[in-house]
């Protein structure tokens, strides 16, 4: 796998056809690993018929609520925790 | 970014959330089962279901129930791998 705990990453901006599981909402936003999760086959080829394979680490990956939300008036220290595949990452560090 | 219609994490509405529970009718819970057999037995699987659901049109998505989504999935998929013809199950309930 490609990140440790620790690392900053950027979540991919590119749009996607199909089922993928990166909401558009964190496209484009950078934040930190915390853990790295076993890996799981690949929902975007799977979802068309196909074994899904390689599979794909999946990381849970912590933001920034203001960083995601531009009004955000909540606390700043708030966090929001997201798991995002690795082909969705990018180093940002 | 340009999203899809079910893409709606912190899509901007007035509107309040709708918390209200409501029972649950008989073809419900047997759509739950269905789609729950049809994956144990491989027929769909959990990404796929999902990509039907995502392929509805934004207006019928926003027509649609819970569980009408799962029904429209589980008809688009079936369809699209031959266990199920085209209208098939339009002309067994006109029966």
């Amino acid at each position: 796998m490609r990140y440790r705990p620790g690392q900053e990453v950027r979540v991919a901006a590119r749009p996607h056809v199909g089922h993928h599981r990166t909401p558009a909402y964190l496209k484009g936003k950078t934040g930190t690993v915390m853990r790295v999760h076993p890996s799981f086959l690949n929902p975007e080829s799977r979802a068309n018929g196909k074994d899904g394979l390689p599979k794909q680490p999946l990381y849970f990956v912590s933001f920034q609520q203001s960083d995601i939300w531009p009004e955000y008036r909540g606390d700043p220290a708030d966090r929001l925790y997201v798991d995002v595949f690795e082909h969705w990452l990018d180093d940002a560090g | 970014m340009e999203r899809a219609v079910h893409d709606r994490g912190g899509w901007p509405t007035d509107a309040p959330i709708d918390r209200s529970e409501h029972e649950l009718d008989d073809w419900e819970i047997l759509m739950d089962s269905l789609l729950g057999a049809l994956e144990k037995r491989s027929a769909v699987n959990v990404d796929e279901f999902r990509r039907g659901i995502e392929s509805m049109s934004p207006s019928a998505y926003e027509a649609a129930t819970y569980y009408e989504r799962w029904l429209y999935s589980v008809e688009t998929i079936l369809t699209e791998k031959g266990v199920l013809t085209p209208g098939e199950l339009d002309a067994r309930l006109a029966k």
